[in-house]
């Protein structure tokens, strides 16, 4: 089956609603990306500080067939050419992931397209595939973004073990926190970043939250109020906030969680290949540390470009191919799973 | 000319294909599952069964609000789906409305009632005159006083039907001054088949739209926005 479904193009077109992206991709072979459409929400949740779910589900109906249309066109097929639909069906908003499950099904059942359902962290560890060709499992994945903070290992094509993951906070959600408490906004990351060009990573010392039964997990709710101690301990004392500082020292912090958890993993399961996903590694600090400890450790760095880090759709369509060739199939009964987890 | 009735706004989902003067299939199911798991099985046994062509649709019609929010979305991206797919434009059905159109024919006023929480309903009034819908209280989101003191004032007798008489039966009982009837479960909460038949009148009408520019009319907005206009109200005042 495999080989025989190898021989030719298998067109994906790939629908991801989870959040806050109203996105539509099509992609070929898992690898080649024909186009990537996304319809971003975010300047309107910038105005209640985060994203408000309602809010976003009416969004998602109102864009997803011009998405959806516009990918196609981009991508110049029809759907009469797609051989299968990818969709998130999970873990995300549920009022927001049905939106996009009860389109595809939809879409499939009208027109006899095979459907396949899509976990959306498989989908971020996916976008590697498109973003390096050559790139295959077995390969270490970190996972970072608004919702979640995974460290996987990428056994086979749909095949992880999760070594780690956050017990609190997802690490996106500790910056989108700490930027609201030292006056950024919405959201975090990129704010964060920004400023903390301008400050001192060594500023202030915020903790490293080691957990005592859980080697790989992580935790950022103790950093978070970390921060929010530091703030409140500075306006009672009258001492002057810097902005900068506690953005950049902060940033640190998570950084040197995030690396030196990797490095760990990397060590003990002697893996060769080491990428991350998700939106979180876009920032660039977590980036170039990320890439410095893989040249120390010899090993070979993957990342997807920033594009491909955010939410997207391209990266459900990668993921869904090898589903897809592995002979995974949804049902017209196919549900939206708000906290569903890997490998289920 | 041949529709396809979609509801999922309420607790029922439904689906009906009603070709002009027949309606050749419908399936109701008022049930705990989800409209997620349900409504594309449902057209799906209702196709197989009619040996339904999807191409020899004419239009989907949908029920289009107000009701739950994500039954209403499950409900319209199954239309906008099956209208991409297809290439075949949505008719826009008003809930209320395709409630009250499973009474047809009544010689009474008719007050379809949805729970719409918070001691409000959403709801409105209508009539038959000479086999026809007339609207005497368009669709709202009001508070169950005062669609009471409305039917009270038309004086006239009212049947009730929708998920909200068990709801608000007590309040009916003590407040309503005109005589009235519940409807019996057989056409007491929303039906594909009315969506689809008022569809097909509407559509007749030239009330189409592309599937693409499709959306339900929630007749409410989200909690966030709510509040955030609240906040803006104060803050003017």
């Amino acid at each position: 089956m495999i080989s025989k479904e190898n021989e030719r193009e298998v067109k994906i077109l790939a629908i991801e609603s989870s959040c806050d992206e109203t996105a539509a991709a099509v992609v070929v072979n898992g690898r080649d990306m024909r186009s990537n459409v996304i319809s971003s929400q975010i300047a309107l949740h910038t105005l209640y500080g985060g994203v408000v779910p309602e809010i976003a589900s009416r969004k998602h109906i109102e864009k997803i067939n011009q998405v959806i249309e516009q990918a196609l066109s981009d991508a110049a097929v029809t759907l009469d050419e797609i051989d299968a639909i990818g969709v998130t069906y999970g873990p995300g908003l549920v009022g927001a992931l049905l939106v996009g499950v009860a389109e595809a099904k939809a879409i499939s059942y009208a027109k006899n397209i095979p459907l396949v359902g899509v976990h959306h962290i498989e989908g971020h560890i996916s976008a590697n595939y498109i973003e390096n060709p050559k790139l295959k499992p077995p390969f270490l994945c970190l996972v970072v973004s608004g919702g979640h903070t995974h460290l996987v290992k990428v056994v086979d094509y749909g095949c992880y073990e999760i070594l780690g993951r956050t017990r609190d906070d997802a690490a996106g959600e500790a910056f989108d926190k700490v930027a609201r408490a030292i006056g950024l906004g919405y959201p975090g990351g990129p704010k964060i970043e920004k400023v903390s060009h301008e400050g001192n990573p060594n500023a202030i010392l915020f903790p490293r939250a080691k957990i005592a039964d859980g080697e790989y997990d992580f935790s950022f709710s103790g950093l978070k109020s970390a921060v929010l101690n530091y703030l409140n301990g500075c306006r009672m004392k009258d001492i002057p906030i810097n902005q900068a500082d506690v953005a950049a020292s902060f940033q640190q912090s998570v950084t040197d969680v995030l690396v030196e958890h990797a490095r760990h993993a990397i060590r003990e399961y002697k893996m060769q290949q080491f990428a991350i996903a998700g939106g979180v590694a876009s920032n660039g600090v977590i980036r170039a540390a990320m890439e410095q400890m893989c040249m120390e450790e010899g090993v070979r760095f993957f990342h997807p470009s920033p594009i491909l880090c955010t939410d997207n759709a391209a990266m459900i369509g990668a993921a869904a191919y090898y589903d897809f060739i592995a002979g995974k199939r949804a049902g017209l009964d196919l549900n939206a799973v708000p906290n569903l987890k890997l490998g289920e | 000319m041949k529709i396809l009735g979609l509801d999922s706004s309420g607790l029922v989902a439904s689906v009906a294909v009603v070709e002009d003067d027949n309606l050749l299939g419908e399936y109701t199911i008022n049930y705990k599952k989800t409209h997620s798991q349900t409504l594309l099985p449902m057209l799906d046994e209702v196709a197989r069964m009619i040996e339904l062509d999807l191409d020899s649709v004419d239009a989907i019609a949908v029920s289009a609000g107000p009701g739950s929010f994500t039954g209403l979305r499950i409900g319209s991206a199954t239309a906008k789906g099956l209208g991409l797919a297809l290439k075949k434009p949505i008719v826009s059905v008003p809930t209320v409305d395709a409630l009250a159109f499973n009474l047809w024919g009544s010689p009474d006023v008719v007050c379809p009632l949805m729970d719409a929480r918070r001691q409000q309903a959403y709801t409105g009034l209508y009539e038959f005159c000479d086999g026809e819908m007339k609207t005497i209280l368009q669709e709202c989101a009001i508070g169950i006083g005062e669609i009471v003191e409305k039917v009270n004032n038309i004086g006239r007798r009212c049947a009730f039907l929708g998920d909200g008489v068990p709801v608000f039966a007590d309040y009916l009982k003590q407040h309503l001054t005109v005589p009235y009837l519940l409807a019996p479960a057989h056409c007491n909460k929303q039906r594909a088949a009315s969506v689809a038949v008022l569809g097909e009148i509407l559509f007749a009408q030239g009330k189409e739209e592309d599937a693409a520019v499709h959306r339900p009319e929630y007749l409410r907005l989200s909690q966030a926005e709510r509040e955030r206009q609240e906040k803006e109200r104060d803050f003017r005042i």
